[in-house]
């Protein structure tokens, strides 16, 4: 029994009786299941497990400490308004945020940051991480890290336009259905019924390969896919609210239906909506991804998180962890935007405007 | 007659978690202490948030979600069931305390017939075999008025009339021969002509059976006609104590005698009703060819006066607002605003017609946008038909919140932050806003507390006063009628049964609708019920 796991061991029980007696009872939870994982996970895999419990629970501490400063660096920074309705975020969206404008400005400025070319082939295949190369290189030679900053320009900016134009779509041709009703509506929804009958995969398959490969038929044909879900999901919502008493009242007052949907509809659905958003989001990742693990997304050389997830899928067998970053890349992304997506979703959710 | 129930300084707490600041405990029920004998009933009125469903809830070892038994004694028979152990408390509840909730519609599963329902409790605490219980449960149906008493438990929920359901509920609740029954508003949300059957089926079975109860309202005319003790409460205070005779003929506190004395009438008939704003020229309406709703409906609107249309829900008098208002065009006749046929479908009309009637409706709550600010709400007709904008708007949103008695602080609230009553009072608000010449009021005032309502109603008289604004009020409530109408439509089944002036509709002779109608609206009179049974010349429909 070495010093490390008796001192780990103390840690935790000292730190769970003390959970208990000043009844914090999330916190006793937590540390007390991490105690018997622990006694668990050692006698399965000995001294590692507690390493790495270890690391797990520092780089959260760190990730929350971060949290922590960079919020209250927003509130010293920002003018009033904005620093107050910073104020209201909690530990996990102020991280996410952190997280995301990191990534956002280094792709912005890739140029600028990556050592390296994107399509420079600068050393051996598959070489470790260290040295020249701070994440080793890929499958051809090209250093990862550089790649992985060209390909979150691509990544982060086809997920977000497809993103935000399919909720566009699907939330203009939703809530006119519900507005307006009658052959419109059943124009309308039998019409994505259509499209939604059709398997995503395939239907998108067919079409990029008939149109011209370009990012922009690309983030087209993703965001008419994926309205029909946001279509499916605003239609309902909407419905519910246009049979009520105020959008009545609205309609009594010969307000239009611009009017209608975007000051009567749209503040009422905008909490599920955000929600969707979020996850929405992450699934355009994955579905670009797909694209281009099929060979019709981002066309190589050209670096996104997808392709390099297939292009180094191989050097797993040989115990080369090259195809993980790009993985990490896209699962870090995706946590951070619901994590940021979760505290919006809190605010709008309050009827009292997000006040108190 | 031994006491039966005791209740001392019987004490409810809940946590309130406001936003903004850190949850605390607040007492919904402080020190309420009663005693009930055997075969008596007592009366607890309030308004909303008294407080008087937690303590019928109480007598059966109950709180609601969140809510907590914080001290006191709920003696049943000598012995305190809020000690008793979750096995205990089950043994009693169905056996021998039981509950009869307002609304029986929620309370029956629609996939079981009636009479299983209505033993399964009895049979389950093994108080009777389950031949005998469905003998008593026909006993019950018979005792409670309800037709075919052999046949009647066969049916399934949707197949019975709401007023039916209720009594059903009733028989369920006293099927187990229970010591104590607790009624929890069991007849609001009934007609009035449903509910004086409602009502004199539960006072007879009541005193059939030899049951004590605990009956809650809000209304204090009908708790006259049945109980023998009433206990006045507000914000969880009991307020007054007594004797029915004594709390009605000689009440103590103020409040109580506010409760009393409302609805006086408010303002006197007008005398002149020849000028008509709105005049309603045989109108047909129907929701598809299968559902006609109304008939040959034709009314008028003097000028800065009040029409009360009234009826029974399925009346057709939310129909007719419809109709006026170009939401459903009628299939036949005409609307008359203002000397000129107002084109039958909403998109004909022009923007001036459109301003000119507006509307008031039931629920405040889901008649406002929830996401905008009160000068949002109020603000938006302002900007629509006169185009006022910024600082200009903002003034005149100041004064049309004055005229409502609420002043500029709440300008930047939002709907969830006003009371009922302050809801009602923005939305009046709006519809001022447009400077119309005609208000549609559908029952604005009968979601509100009693107290609350008197307050609308005179602040509608007053801006009527002000602005010569027209009325037209449709309500179930004769009380309001008799308070604020200058003229009054009667409707039943789609068609005017009765129209002219108040003095004439609600005077004699009548015909026989209309006769129902007004006999069973209860009154604060001991003694009333039998009376009104006893003369009544029809029966109430659906029943």
């Amino acid at each position: 029994m070495s010093v490390f796991v008796f001192g780990y061991f103390t840690m935790l029980i000292a730190g769970s009786s003390l959970a208990v007696y000043y009844k914090r009872n999330e916190a006793f939870g937590v540390l007390f299941t991490v105690t018997l994982l622990s006694m668990l996970f050692g006698i399965l895999w000995g001294q590692v497990a507690f390493w790495t419990i270890s690391v797990i629970a520092v780089s959260l501490i760190a990730a929350g400490g971060l949290g922590y400063c960079f919020r209250a660096y927003m509130v010293m920074l920002l003018p009033e308004q904005a620093s107050r309705f910073m104020k209201s975020a909690p530990l996990t969206a102020s991280f996410g945020m952190l997280v995301i404008i990191v990534m956002i400005v280094l792709a912005t400025f890739a140029d600028v940051v990556a050592p390296f070319g994107e399509r420079e082939i600068v050393g051996d295949v598959w070489e470790p991480a260290g040295g020249d190369y701070l994440l080793g290189t890929d499958n051809l030679g090209r250093d990862m890290f550089s790649r992985l900053v060209y390909g979150a320009q691509t990544t982060i900016a086809v997920a977000l336009a497809a993103g935000i134009l399919s909720f566009s779509i699907g939330m203009l041709l939703s809530f006119t259905a519900a507005v307006m009703g009658g052959w419109i509506d059943q124009v309308l929804s039998r019409f994505n019924d259509l499209l939604l009958a059709i398997p995503t995969l395939i239907f998108a398959l067919v079409v990029l390969a008939a149109l011209p490969q370009n990012i922009f038929v690309l983030v087209g044909v993703m965001a008419v896919i994926d309205q029909t879900r946001v279509f499916r999901l605003g239609r309902a919502l909407a419905i519910d609210i246009v049979v009520q008493d105020f959008v009545e009242a609205a309609r009594l007052r010969g307000e239009g239906w611009f009017w209608i949907i975007f000051r009567e509809i749209l503040p009422n659905v905008l909490t599920p909506l955000i929600a969707e958003f979020g996850l929405r989001f992450v699934f355009a990742i994955l579905f670009l991804s797909t694209l281009s693990f099929l060979g019709l997304g981002i066309q190589p050389p050209e670096a996104d998180w997808g392709g390099m997830v297939k292009d180094n899928k191989d050097g797993i067998i040989f115990l080369v962890p090259a195809a993980l970053y790009p993985g990490a890349a896209i699962a870090i992304l995706a946590v951070c935007v619901n994590m940021v997506v979760d505290w919006l979703l809190n605010r709008t959710a309050s009827l009292k405007g997000g006040r108190g | 007659m031994g006491i039966l129930l005791q209740v001392r300084d019987l004490t409810i707490g809940a946590t309130v978690y406001p936003p903004g600041e850190d949850p605390h405990d607040i007492e919904i029920v402080k020190d309420i202490s009663f005693d009930l004998e055997k075969g008596r009933v007592i009366g607890l009125i309030g308004e909303s948030g008294a407080g008087k469903s937690t303590i019928g809830l109480a007598a059966l070892a109950y709180g609601r979600g969140g809510v907590r038994i914080t001290g006191g004694e709920v003696l049943l028979d000598g012995k305190d069931i809020l000690r008793y152990t979750k096995a205990g408390i089950r043994d009693i509840r169905g056996r021998h305390v039981c509950y009869v909730a307002q609304s029986a519609a929620a309370g029956f599963n629609p996939a079981m017939r009636l009479a299983e329902q209505v033993v399964e409790a009895t049979v389950l605490h093994g108080v009777m075999g389950r031949a005998e219980a469905l003998e008593r449960a026909r006993y019950l149906f018979g005792v409670l008025g309800l037709p075919d008493p052999d046949e009647f438990g066969t049916r399934y929920p949707h197949q019975v009339s709401g007023g039916q359901l209720q009594r059903a509920m009733t028989a369920m609740a006293l099927c187990s021969r229970p010591d104590l029954i607790v009624f929890d508003e069991p007849t609001t949300a009934l007609d009035v002509t449903t509910q004086i059957d409602v009502l004199a089926a539960i006072k007879h079975a009541i005193e059939e059976t030899d049951t004590a109860a605990i009956y809650i309202t809000h209304d204090l005319a009908v708790i006259a006609q049945i109980s023998d003790d009433i206990m006045v409460l507000r914000h969880g205070d009991a307020v007054e104590y007594g004797t029915v005779q004594q709390i009605i003929e000689a009440p103590r506190e103020d409040y109580t005698r506010q409760l009393i004395s409302i609805r006086a009438e408010i303002r006197p008939e007008a005398p002149d009703q020849s000028d008509s704003l709105l005049r309603l020229e045989n109108i047909d309406a129907e929701y598809g060819p299968a559902a006609k709703v109304l008939f040959d409906v034709s009314m008028h609107l003097p000028r800065g006066q009040t029409l009360a249309v009234v009826g029974e829900s399925g009346s057709g008098k939310s129909t007719a607002a419809r109709v006026i208002t170009g939401l459903l065009p009628p299939t036949q006749g005409q609307v008359i605003f203002d000397g000129a046929p107002l084109p039958p479908a909403l998109k004909d009309r022009t923007k001036d017609q459109l301003r000119e009637l507006q509307m008031i409706y039931q629920m405040a709550d889901t008649a406002m946008n929830p996401r905008q600010t009160v000068a949002e709400i109020i603000g938006r007709p302002l900007t629509f038909y006169f185009g006022l904008r910024g600082e200009e708007r903002r003034h005149r949103v100041t004064e049309l919140l004055d005229q409502i008695e609420m002043g500029d602080p709440f300008a930047d609230r939002y709907p969830a932050e006003l009371s009922g009553g302050e809801k009602q009072r923005v939305c009046i608000a709006r519809a001022l806003a447009a400077k119309p010449r005609l208000i549609i009021c559908d029952e604005p005032t009968s979601a509100l507390d009693p107290l609350v309502a008197e307050g609308v109603l005179k602040l509608l008289m007053d801006l009527q006063a002000e602005t010569q604004v027209s009325y037209l009020f449709i309500t179930h409530d004769i009380a309001t009628v008799r308070a604020i109408a200058d003229s009054v439509a009667v409707m039943y089944l789609g068609k005017v049964v009765r129209f002219g002036p108040k003095s004439k509709v609600l005077n004699p002779p009548f015909d026989d609708y209309t006769d129902l109608l007004l006999k069973s609206v209860p009154e604060m009179e001991l003694g009333w019920l039998e009376q009104a049974l006893a003369s009544r010349k029809m029966a109430a429909a659906g029943n």
